[in-house]
């Protein structure tokens, strides 16, 4: 006990801050490389959960309470998609600048179009419905767009010496994405109102966007794993009209869609919907370069309606 | 505001006709079919006139339609882009400062025999209800208060300071010991339906170290690995501990390592001391020592699917009595496995001494199996086999579980 206690009182020294760089933890990869975009050298960021990995379902480890200690700004998606695992992390992250509502920690959702706001009465009979609307808004390059603002002009507070800096960073990066969804779009172009489904609501900002019409998803409801009689009305209803295209996440399981696949004739399209999902899908514009090849090749093969 | 805004330009378009129609029509009227000269000149000249006024008259009121459109479009472009949620504006501000709110029901049912009458047969064990919320800009507040069969207690309820000087995480209030891994979990969050002999044992059951006290925890820097310490001091009113005077307090230390051996695998350490008064004697005390190990599997592209742990954890007592102090020590082993999305089967080995019973030593063995229909739901099935001390035949029970949350969405326990 006495041990215990002049051990954890030998060691009150804080650990000296390496460097001027805004220390920067975002909760998702998007958010990483967006901060990555516009920090350029002034910033060192790092990602708590990974691309390929379930954002809803990361664990709260200690090893992500010791990144969080040291950080000087969380980035975060917002929209309770963290509820599970970031609340604990920040309580014992032991570091007052990134509190709730304290100067650094930046809901990257507050400044971004937000779909599927509940209306009416929300209950849980609706599945792990998102009462704040649908967090996976960084799928559409435009809500990546104000995102990379926000972060901007959070770290010209932050650093209000290299605001110059990270203006031209937004500038290059705002140039690079603008002339990005002019390909994306004019690839997209012929395929509007292509029909598809998909297994979780993870697209609407994606489909939103580039103009597919969702019909389905293999989720009877968001969160509850497929069940046999919702997997026949899918399959039934993708027959009715003429669905060719499933689109799954990485971390889901592809035995039901597969199974929907072969009934229907569809094709199981596995999208990146994140950074860092795959391997060569390290940057945001990247991020819908391989998404939307998938989806352009895939209609083509299929011949989608 | 959309509608306004569409609407504007329509004006725009209505005064532009107006600004057209209107000319035509009266040139259209004013100009004669013949004459002379000099009147058509001097017509001609009083028709430019009036067309003059009216053509400022029109630009004037255009100009002044699209400052005001303009108006328009800088408000839209000011406001916030995200409307508040229409879930929030029915609650009311009122009620945005209400606690988070949840209740767990934890429904235990018993069948087979075992010496003690174990578990009743069909039984709502406990309803917790959970309040917690943000006290203000330098503390949060947690409480969680158990409706048992036939009691209502303060299961938990305490005020954590997370951002002092010093990085010393502060909690004050009614908590459970930082005391091994089994102490701290509340009943829903364990992966079995009771607690492991060694709790009942030597650690005071299912209400196990918990204490009215003050609890400060810090990180212990260095470059290899998760490193916390921490340290409580506690009233001395607990299952074990009985503080006879005032000034007889329990005191518990806790130190937790823990790494990451990959992005799957982590290894999570912990020891444990516990001291206090024990009540048997005005000066006897009581001392336990423990240890935990926890490794941990999860690959994080299936992390919704599977899982695997091994757990153990190891606990010495020394309980001062008249007669001289009694040395036990007891512990469990488990593993667990997830092999579906919603199922997880775990098995666990029991085996503790009885802190003043000495020479008395129980022994025990669990299967458990888990089906989650939600994350909010489970429903779980654990077959024990006990071997009592100083009984001829060994207990064999079954036991089932429901586990029901609704409220607030706590974090996932880790």
């Amino acid at each position: 006990m006495r041990l215990l206690c002049s051990v954890s009182l030998a060691v009150l020294a804080a650990v000296p801050r390496a460097g001027a760089a805004v220390n920067v933890v975002a909760t998702t990869e998007d958010l990483a490389v967006l901060a990555r975009e516009v920090g350029g050298d002034r910033v060192k960021v790092e990602a708590l959960a990974r691309g390929y990995q379930d954002p809803h379902f990361v664990e709260a480890k200690p090893s992500l309470i010791l990144k969080l200690h040291s950080a000087d700004l969380l980035v975060l998606v917002g929209r309770e998609l963290e509820i599970g695992w970031l609340p604990p992390l920040i309580q014992q992250s032991r570091n007052a600048k990134v509190q709730a509502g304290a100067e650094g920690y930046l809901d990257a959702s507050l400044s971004v179009k937000i779909l599927e706001i509940p209306t009416g009465q929300i209950t849980r009979a609706m599945g792990d419905v998102h009462p704040l609307g649908n967090p996976h808004y960084w799928l559409d390059p435009g809500n990546g767009r104000h995102v990379a603002k926000a972060i901007v002009d959070k770290l010209s507070r932050m650093a209000p010496a290299d605001a110059g800096y990270f203006a031209s960073r937004y500038a290059d990066f705002d140039k690079r994405l603008a002339e990005a969804e002019k390909r994306w779009d004019a690839l997209m172009a012929p395929y509007k109102g292509v029909k598809i489904v998909t297994y979780h609501r993870s697209w609407p900002n994606f489909t939103d966007r580039f103009g597919l019409d969702v019909v389905g998803y293999v989720e009877p409801k968001p969160g509850i794993p497929p069940s046999p009689r919702h997997t026949l009305a899918l399959i039934a209803e993708m027959r009715r009209l003429s669905v060719k295209i499933i689109v799954v996440e990485p971390y889901f399981d592809l035995k039901t869609p597969n199974s929907v696949a072969r009934e229907t004739g569809a094709r199981v399209l596995v999208l990146a919907p994140s950074v860092g999902a795959e391997p060569k899908v390290t940057d945001y514009i990247k991020l819908f370069d391989h998404d939307v090849n998938l989806v352009v090749s895939a209609i083509k093969d299929t011949g989608s309606p | 505001m959309r509608h306004f805004v569409c609407f504007v330009p329509g004006l725009l378009l209505a005064a532009s006709g107006l600004l057209t129609f209107p000319a035509a029509a009266t040139a259209a009227e004013q100009s004669p079919p013949g004459g002379t000269a000099s009147s058509v000149g001097d017509e001609v000249g009083v028709l430019r006139g009036e067309l003059e006024t009216l053509r400022q008259d029109y630009a004037s009121r255009i100009a002044a339609l699209e400052a005001r459109l303009q108006a328009l479009e800088g408000v839209q472009a000011a406001a916030p882009a995200p409307a508040p949620s229409p879930a929030l504006q029915a609650a009311g501000a009122s009620k945005i400062f209400n606690p988070d709110i949840g209740v767990v029901g934890n429904f235990v049912g018993a069948a087979g025999q075992s010496p003690g009458g174990g578990e009743p047969s069909l039984n709502m064990q406990e309803a917790e209800l959970s309040f917690q919320a943000v006290v203000d800009p330098y503390a949060r507040a947690d409480f969680f208060v158990t409706l048992g069969p036939d009691e209502v207690a303060l299961e938990e309820g305490y005020i954590t300071f997370p951002t002092l000087p010093g990085g010393f995480l502060t909690k004050i209030g009614k908590m459970r010991d930082a005391f091994g891994k089994v102490n701290g979990q509340h009943p829903h969050t364990l992966p079995f339906i009771d607690r492991p002999l060694v709790s009942t044992n030597l650690t005071g059951g299912e209400d196990g170290l918990a204490d009215a006290g003050i609890s400060v925890a810090r990180l212990i820097p260095n470059p290899w690995l998760f490193l916390e310490a921490t340290g409580q001091v506690y009233q001395g009113e607990s299952e074990i501990f009985k503080a006879p005077m005032r000034g007889d307090l329990a005191y518990v230390g806790h130190l937790r390592a823990y790494q990451d051996l990959g992005e799957s695998t982590n290894i999570d350490l912990g020891g444990s001391i516990a001291y206090g008064h024990n009540g048997v004697t005005a000066d006897t005390t009581t001392r336990l020592l423990g240890a935990d190990a926890t490794l941990r599997w999860k690959p994080l592209r299936r992390s919704i699917y599977t899982h695997f742990l091994a757990r153990g954890e190891l606990v010495w007592s020394r309980t001062g009595t008249a007669d001289g102090p009694f040395d036990a020590v007891g512990g469990y082993g488990y593993l667990e496995y997830q092999f579906g999305r919603r199922w997880t089967a775990g098995v666990r080995y029991d085996n503790s001494e009885r802190a003043q019973e000495p020479g008395l030593r129980d022994e025990g063995g669990s299967f458990i199996v888990t089906f989650k229909p939600s994350e909010w739901s489970l429903v779980r099935a654990q077959y024990r086999r006990t071997s009592f001390a100083g009984e001829d035949s060994p207990a064999n029970e079954l036991l089932f579980q429901f586990l029901f949350a609704i409220g607030a969405h706590g974090a996932h326990p880790f």
